[in-house]
């Protein structure tokens, strides 16, 4: 509302209410009402208990910020994340695979390739 | 749009100008909003009279505002209601949910007093109490049933609360301690977080009594009226000598000792009393009150020391003085302590709307010694207004429903076109037992000075919002737990 800014909370209440009915939807990154400058995307910090495929970028369009970096994919596919990818069995057959590997970002080099 | 629309005219709001801002008060909802310039000349446009919205739009062109800015300045006043396109009342605000669960149980833990304040609602003439053939003082038995009837009445809310009141309270100390220990219990295996708190002359507040107080966290207000000669033109033992030397240095002990929760001075204004700012200034700053709050004494108006009406805007001015006074302290962060101002604007800032005065046989209920059920404290022991008993049954829905139709803005017809309704609701149930002989009948003599209060606090929300609207988080949470 333009004419009217809302004060106290009931009225934040009936602001929200009229957006609700008779506001638009708009795509997160293509402004708001009246001009309203784009809301930028809520990218979650560190996912991997939500279903979350699909940040390919972060809110910056790079990869650093990512929740899990391409750096970290492997690692953390293996370690903490649901997701199912072609990582070795470390419950049974490579229990050691990233024992060389004390940090994802830095040491992602010394995991090796096995070949089941 | 065509001329066969109902054309557009002012909704119901009250207007108020400060710090160079509009704001709008609207009265259905209990919005405020700050208005434009255009949104101003739109409204009053309509004050001369019901405009099309064709032609309020074309009027505010010709006054120099932009179509699409015009349009927008009537769509948004349309959708908070400041301006609307129907005639006649709005909806009243909805009825309660059934079975609404209980919050506070407040406990009379005797009706026998030490002192004998002369305008005091359980002795004075003007009592609503039937005691003839009751206890005076309330038994284990009783006190546990009332424990239970909380519990089992509360269930879903986290957090309840049991106030200890007379009579004097701490008569009852004993059962006061007692209740402390079951009801923590209680509350702890049902999940619920529970506080405590009373009510007391202070004139038999022990270093014994302050150690407990302290140790469990009992909230304490402390009945006071002020420097010695005031408190004492009423607040007398029955041989008519004032109480002030008494209770003076033990409530000056009790707040050096009691940090945990802030202790607070309960002022009753009589006739006799009416100089609320020396009040207000000997109690927060020579007693060391955190909290001082005042009210206009209960009584017939033919008392010798109900207030008149003249008094009443002498009272008023003062009100206004201190009111002002915190709102200059708000402004630099600082909290002044005059609660009536704290509670008035915790409701504005929720923009709450009433559909009853208080929470009396809704959220909250007094139960006497006897053990009956009473919608508040103040009509404890009295026989025409029980809710039921805790001893029998607990809660008698049918009078219940009887005592909350008869409160419900909806039946308060003189409200229905007065803007203090969605904070006031026609006051308190017992005022107007009291004055009118019915509990649901509105507080007439008091509405002038309500609507000026409501629109002194409504000045000061403004301010404050424009000024130092941080200050106003601390009133997100309306009663926050300790």
């Amino acid at each position: 509302m333009k004419h009217l800014k809302a004060v106290n909370k009931k009225a934040h209440r009936i602001e929200q209410h009229a957006a609700a009915v008779h506001g638009d939807i708009y795509g997160m990154q293509q402004g708001g009402p009246g001009g309203a400058p784009a809301a930028r995307p809520h990218y979650p910090v560190g996912c991997s208990i939500v279903f979350s495929p699909g940040w390919e970028v972060d809110s910056a369009g790079g990869t650093a910020g990512l929740c899990q970096p391409a750096e970290r994919d492997l690692y953390d596919c293996y370690v903490t994340c649901f997701w199912p990818a072609q990582v070795p069995d470390h419950y049974n057959n490579y229990p050691d695979w990233t024992s060389k590997c004390a940090s994802a970002t830095k040491d992602w080099r010394n995991i090796e390739l096995v070949f089941p | 749009m065509t001329s066969t629309v109902t054309p557009l005219s002012l909704g119901e709001f009250h207007h108020f100008q400060t710090s160079g801002v509009d704001f709008l008060y609207l009265v259905p909802s209990g919005g405020i909003f700050a208005v434009s310039p255009a949104g101003r000349t739109a409204m009053e446009l309509l004050r001369e009279k019901p405009l099309d919205a064709d032609d309020l739009l074309t009027a505010l062109v010709a006054k120099g505002y932009s179509a699409p800015d015009a349009q927008e300045a009537i769509t948004d006043l349309f959708e908070a209601r400041a301006i609307r396109d129907v005639r006649g009342f709005e909806d009243p605000p909805q009825d309660p949910v059934d079975n609404f669960p209980l919050q506070s149980l407040v406990m009379n833990l005797t009706n026998q007093c030490n002192l004998s304040c002369q305008y005091c609602y359980e002795f004075g003439e003007d009592k609503v109490a039937t005691p003839d053939g009751k206890p005076k003082f309330m038994s284990e038995e009783v006190a546990k049933a009332s424990v239970d009837h909380l519990i089992t009445s509360s269930k879903g809310r986290r957090a309840i609360h049991i106030t200890f009141f007379g009579g004097e309270t701490l008569m009852n100390f004993p059962l006061l301690k007692w209740v402390v220990t079951y009801a923590t219990e209680q509350a702890q295996l049902a999940g619920q977080f529970l506080d405590f708190s009373l009510t007391t002359n202070g004139t038999l507040l022990s270093p014994e009594v302050i150690d407990f107080l302290v140790e469990n966290s009992i909230g304490v207000t402390v009945s006071m009226d002020g420097p010695k000669e005031m408190h004492d033109a009423l607040r007398v033992y029955a041989n008519g000598k004032g109480s002030y030397d008494v209770l003076a240095p033990k409530v000056k002990a009790l707040i050096a000792k009691h940090s945990t929760r802030p202790i607070a001075a309960r002022v009753t204004l009589t006739q006799q009393v009416t100089s609320v700012k020396d009040i207000f200034h000997h109690l927060k700053h020579e007693m060391g009150f955190a909290e001082v709050g005042f009210a206009p004494v209960t009584a017939a108006p033919d008392r010798l020391y109900t207030i008149g009406n003249s008094s009443m805007d002498r009272v008023f001015e003062q009100f206004k003085e201190l009111a002002v006074e915190y709102r200059d302290w708000a402004v630099e962060n600082r909290m002044h302590g005059f609660s009536n101002v704290s509670d008035t604007l915790a409701e504005i800032h929720a923009g709450i709307n009433k559909s009853h005065p208080c929470g009396a046989g809704l959220g909250l209920v007094g139960v006497g010694p006897s053990g009956d059920i009473a919608p508040c404290h103040r009509f404890v022991d009295s026989d025409t207004h029980a809710l039921g008993s805790v001893l029998d049954g607990g809660l008698d829905k049918a009078k219940q429903k009887e005592f909350l139709d008869r409160g419900h803005i909806g039946a308060k017809f003189d409200c229905h076109t007065c803007f203090a309704r969605p904070l006031c609701a026609g006051g308190c149930h017992h005022e107007a037992f009291v004055r009118y002989g019915d509990t649901g009948h509105p507080n007439l003599h008091f509405c002038d000075w309500i609507r000026g209060w409501t629109d002194l606090c409504l000045n000061i929300y403004g301010e404050i919002a424009v000024k130092n609207p941080g200050f106003l988080d601390r009133f997100e949470q309306r009663k926050p737990l300790q």
